[in-house]
């Protein structure tokens, strides 16, 4: 009986032994877990599929050395943090929140694991462990709204919008003052569906502004619903965050495209070498974050002779999207002339620039 | 002279209702017949992901729809089952039905998402449809539309002035005294539990086909319990909830098109106008108190035990 007792308790220490032995501290042979967040489903064909893309070439990048995975749809706020809580308790090493609103939920739980790394994307808090990092979506809208200037025939361009945050009135405003340097008369709608991803809301948005006369509709939502409307009713549209020409082919001028693999392979490089460090990046055309899909063939030739030139001189740096002098809506003088708008106020713009008709909401 | 945009806005806003419509007209009957089913949002998903599916691998839009009224009277076929004769409690069997609709169409779904479909056509009466204003609005929408128009006509026909129509309302209102007379109540009940789950698959496969013809997850978006309140909003009658299903539907795009043009109210209480107009109708409706307690079924989520 005393022996069995022995025999038991030895063994059941072993094993505990064993079991810490093999959950303890990774040895360079184990692959560097990386953890994915999205806010919407992959196949959105937009915001997360690109993610979603990114993540892939870290896989193809890394082969064996990597083991990623990925959450999809999880809505921000506390269940978010849930999520994000449950891939750093479970050792993983890198994790991607790839929506803003998974801001604080990262920067909270980041502080109960000092260990781990996070990545946040289009969001402003960073930490000794959260690093931060976004496209400047504003300079593919620069390029488009060139284009819309000129494709336009009732100067009116409708734009689907989702949430009033500084990234998504930046793309208005990038838009609307690039369209009106080509094209003075131009005037652009704006329609709240206060959702990232709601393809019938979508829809129906980009219906009603197709029938107040816009003949291009552009959207900072999700969803390939705005662009499907517009092929349907024959007027143009701007395809988001992946190439959605599938949706439709004769409507899509052409995509902003984001292309977060080259960033990804990078910072899991630094992970798996041992050098990550928080930082924030904020790349565009140069960096090859924003990309634009093919131009739609039936543009003019010295239309897209224009908007190519344009997005090589932001490329070299002669053009900005916000070169001064730009107005507010009251007529007041925001940026001088000769200047470009600083990254601090592009990373707060809470206005609408001249040639917007309508209030912010709050 | 009507401005192009009024006639092309009622177009959107038929097109935003058609799917309330269909799930709410089915829910009618059900809940006539004393069934409560709160598992029409799965029902309405589940229809969306078959249409879609059969859509893109037939090319048939025939075959799609058929789908779609399969699929919603398969899950509703479990529920009747759960309800009727397990006698389980028709708002947990509801609820746990619309999660696993949603479950099950998100897993259904997965490979089709990014396929597109060419969507219904729209009906083109040569003559008829270009008729200016009258023309587009009467001749120009696509068969479920009218599909939608005729199945609030039939249900209200059939249980005014058939003798269905009286059986089914006798067990909703009084499943012992039906039963009594020796009428089969789980049978009748199983048929209308069969007809709304038909209905809102119905209802489901429009918004796949028509509305936006694609497939996402959870495409549904709450319209099975917009549609669920539409039944309440209707005192149960289907022409009353009809009208309810084109007064949300209307408010809905009626905001969207005063964002564009730049009417200063804030989004956020724009997105809220829908629900707020209906609550006020309801309040409105419901001003007799009495008269109101009356139109709802007496027996409505009563399971049926025979006894004698």
């Amino acid at each position: 009986m005393k022996f069995m007792k022995k025999l038991i308790t030895t063994s059941a220490a072993l094993m505990a032994a064993a079991a810490m032995l093999a959950t303890g501290p990774a040895n360079a042979t184990d692959p560097l877990k990386i953890g994915f967040i999205y806010v919407g489903p992959i196949g959105d064909h937009g915001w997360s599929y690109q993610h979603n893309v990114g993540r892939l070439e870290i896989e193809q990048a890394f082969g064996s050395k990597v083991k990623t995975s990925y959450v999809e749809t999880v809505p921000e706020g506390a269940d978010a943090q849930r999520v994000i809580r449950r891939l750093a308790s479970s050792g993983h090493g890198l994790i991607f929140t790839t929506s803003f609103g998974y801001m604080n939920p990262t920067i909270k739980v980041a502080k109960r694991f000092p260990k781990v790394h996070f990545e946040h994307a289009t969001g402003f808090k960073r930490s000794k462990n959260v690093a931060t990092y976004s496209a400047r979506f504003y300079e593919g809208r620069h390029v488009v709204g060139l284009i819309a200037g000129k494709m336009t025939k009732t100067n009116i361009l409708g734009y689907v919008a989702s949430f009033p945050i500084p990234e998504v009135v930046r793309g208005i405003n990038a838009t609307i003052i690039a369209a009106r340097s080509v094209n003075p008369k131009i005037k652009i709608k704006v329609i709240w569906v206060s959702s990232w991803f709601d393809p019938g809301k979508e829809a129906d948005a980009a219906k009603a502004m197709i029938d107040q006369g816009a003949d291009i509709i552009m959207q900072h939502t999700d969803s390939p619903a705005p662009l499907q409307v517009a092929q349907k009713r024959g007027v143009w549209a701007v395809g988001q965050a992946s190439d959605m020409a599938a949706f439709g082919p004769k409507a899509q001028l052409t995509s902003i495209i984001d292309n977060w693999g080259p960033y990804y392979v990078a910072r899991a490089k630094a992970a798996l070498d041992g050098n990550w460090k928080s930082g924030d990046v904020w790349g565009g055309f140069k960096s090859g974050m924003v990309q634009l899909a093919p131009y739609n063939k039936a543009i003019p030739a010295d239309v897209v002779a224009m908007a190519e030139k344009a997005r090589k001189s932001i490329i070299n740096g002669s053009v900005h999207a916000f070169q001064g002098p730009i107005k507010d809506q009251s007529g007041k003088i925001v940026v001088p002339a000769g200047k470009r708008a600083s990254d601090g106020m592009l990373l707060g713009m809470n206005f609408y620039v001249e040639g917007v008709d309508g209030s912010l909401p709050k | 002279m009507i401005p192009d945009w009024i006639v092309l806005a009622i177009l959107t806003i038929v097109t935003a209702s058609t799917p309330l419509v269909f799930a709410a007209i089915g829910e009618v009957v059900v809940e006539k017949a004393g069934v409560l089913n709160l598992g029409i949002e799965g029902m309405m998903v589940m229809g969306a992901i078959s249409a879609f599916a059969v859509g893109v691998m037939t090319e048939d839009a025939t075959l799609a729809i058929l789908a779609g009224a399969i699929a919603g009277a398969a899950l509703a076929l479990i529920f009747g089952v759960l309800t009727l004769y397990l006698m389980a409690n028709h708002v947990a069997t509801g609820l746990a039905l619309t999660l696993f609709g949603l479950g099950l169409s998100a897993l259904i779904g997965h490979s089709y998402v990014g396929k597109t479909y060419p969507g219904l056509p729209r009906l083109d009466i040569p003559g008829l449809s270009d008729i200016p204003v009258i023309g587009p609005l009467l001749f120009g929408h696509d068969i479920l539309v009218y599909l939608s128009i005729l199945s609030v006509i039939l249900v209200t026909w059939v249980l005014t002035k058939t003798r269905w129509g009286l059986l089914i309302r006798g067990v909703g209102e009084n499943h012992d005294a039906a039963h009594s007379i020796g009428y089969s109540v789980n049978l009748i009940r199983l048929a209308c539990v069969l007809f709304g789950g038909a209905m809102a698959g119905l209802g489901g496969a429009y918004l796949s086909l028509a509305h936006t013809p694609l497939w996402v997850e959870n495409m549904t978006a709450g319209r099975g319990w917009i549609a669920l309140a539409l039944v309440v909003f209707g005192s149960w009658r289907p022409w009353r909830t009809f009208f309810g299903a084109y007064l949300f539907g209307g408010i809905t795009i009626v905001q969207l098109h005063a964002q564009g043009f730049g009417v200063a109210i804030p989004s956020q209480i724009m997105s809220m106008l829908p629900y707020l107009a209906t609550v006020i109708v309801l309040v409105f409706i419901s001003r007799d108190s009495s008269r109101a307690r009356l139109s709802a079924p007496a027996c409505l989520g009563r399971n049926f035990h025979a006894s004698g």
